[in-house]
């Protein structure tokens, strides 16, 4: 049986996505620049998936710009706009528990003149918005907070932080890659001025993302070169992923309640399972989370260890984020919730979705605490707690 | 050409394309003029250069009044009426 339990790390493509995809890899494979019909069709076929993208939440379709990735929005972001306001200030705030996209821009801005305050959360990962009011100086122009972490499943009080941000007159950007396509995100009702998101994240394709600037929020481009995207982001656009993104909007913006439910039921089944075996414990909000989003930490072995001896049952799991679990170190998500980093180590992430059922989940309930019991008997961490 | 400078001149609408690089004030230009009625003024903001030459040109081309151009702290507004 094959278990594919990553969600957060991709999605399978929408079989009907990938059909609204094709002629645009063989037929209309026009340049959307080119002056005639394979080009206009292209370009039409575009602007659609940019009116689908900008329904998905509640934008309007210019304040959409098409781009790569989510990393590449997150970047496009926080830089563009930081940059952009930097007559009127040099200091941004983002939160500890962003992604690295967001973390790394940060950094990158530190190094070349900005001030960045890198925002405390609780042990639940939720960033308190009273410490933001309190972090924002007459220098800061820009906020960054992640919707919902993909690491814990957290999800932020965006609506609370913005309004915070708009009583300071200071931009807001979240990071709604986890979110958008996943719960319902409007981002009027947020208040938000930028959000970013990523098609592959509601079974659209990988290299095609896009970020919401709200109308009149100026933004120094990440890429130049031609006047793709209204000259905010240049380069040929990839017109199959993009046209597969919009579809697969539409399809997310219809489906939203019933992928909800779904994931849901068999989110609370692993957690209130897992809970059952000792020393197992949540990682992120317990209520307060994405509804495909179940997260531990397992105390005494290793989250790599974990994964390989699911894999070899087929049951496909995730440590931390996806780039992080490659690096071989703890999560520095879960370190600013204050997670030793022994019990760190032990981080495991299971993520559901449209492909998953209720079968897959008694054979994972079924095999993990064996899993677990075999680990724990070779851990020497184990022995003094036995 | 002579540029002209020119203060508190009153626009009927109003493009932000401040940070954006050639050719997009040309095209910004030419897709603004074609949404405002004849008479109106369009503004234009931008901090890109080659508009100090190309806008004022473009107007020679298609017929419209450069009114001139006024100077903010980082970028320019430039004042474009719809003769055409």
């Amino acid at each position: 049986m094959r278990c594919y339990f990553d969600h957060a790390a991709t999605n399978p493509l929408h079989p009907d996505v990938l059909e609204t995809m094709m002629p645009y890899f063989r037929d209309d494979f026009g340049n959307p620049l080119s002056l005639y019909e394979m080009g206009t069709k292209a370009r039409e076929a575009i602007e659609k998936a940019r009116a689908s993208t900008a329904a998905l939440i509640n934008a309007k379709p210019a304040s959409i710009v098409f781009t790569a990735s989510g990393a590449e929005s997150n970047n496009f972001a926080l830089r563009g706009i930081a940059i952009a306001k930097q007559a009127q200030g040099k200091h941004i705030i983002v939160s500890k528990v962003e992604h690295h996209s967001i973390l790394n821009a940060a950094r990158f801005l530190e190094k070349s003149g900005f001030v960045v305050t890198y925002l405390p959360v609780d042990k639940y990962g939720t960033v308190d918005p009273e410490v933001v009011r309190s972090s924002i100086t007459k220098e800061t122009t820009l906020i960054s907070v992640t919707h919902a972490s993909s690491e814990i499943g957290t999800v932020e009080p965006i609506k609370e932080i913005a309004k915070i941000a708009k009583e300071n007159n200071v931009v807001l950007h979240a990071d709604g890659v986890a979110t958008v396509g996943n719960i319902p995100v409007d981002v009027n009702e947020l208040g938000v001025d930028a959000l970013s998101m990523a098609a592959h994240q509601f079974y659209g394709p990988k290299g095609a993302a896009a970020l919401y600037i709200r109308e009149g929020l100026r933004i120094v481009p990440l890429i130049y070169g031609g006047i793709q995207e209204g000259g905010r982001r240049a380069g040929t656009e990839n017109v199959p992923a993009i046209v597969g993104m919009g579809k697969a909007a539409e399809i997310a913006y219809s489906e939203m309640s019933t992928r909800m439910g779904h994931a849901k039921g068999l989110r609370d089944r692993i957690i209130k399972a897992l809970l059952d075996i000792p020393n197992v414990y949540l990682t992120g909000h317990p209520d307060n989370r994405l509804p495909n989003h179940a997260s531990f930490v397992v105390e005494f072995i290793e989250g790599e260890a974990m994964l390989l001896m699911l894999a070899m049952k087929g049951i496909y799991a995730a440590s931390g984020s996806a780039c992080s679990s490659r690096a071989l170190k703890s999560s520095p998500v879960l370190l600013s919730l204050g997670t030793p980093t022994a019990l760190a180590q032990g981080s495991i992430v299971f993520t559901l979705g449209d492909d998953n059922n209720d079968e897959q989940v008694d054979y994972l309930l079924r095999e993990f605490p064996a899993v677990i019991g075999r680990l724990r008997e070779m851990s020497p961490f184990a022995k003094g707690w036995q | 050409m002579q540029i002209k400078f020119v203060s508190n001149v009153k626009a009927d609408v109003t493009a932000d394309i401040v940070y954006m690089m050639c050719p997009m004030h040309l095209l910004k230009l030419d897709e603004m003029m074609k949404k405002i009625d004849k008479g109106q003024i369009l503004e234009i903001l931008t901090d890109y250069d080659g508009a100090l030459e190309d806008i004022p040109q473009w107007c020679e081309k298609t017929g419209n009044q450069f009114i001139g151009l006024d100077e903010d702290e980082d970028y320019y507004k430039f004042y474009v009426k719809k003769l055409t």
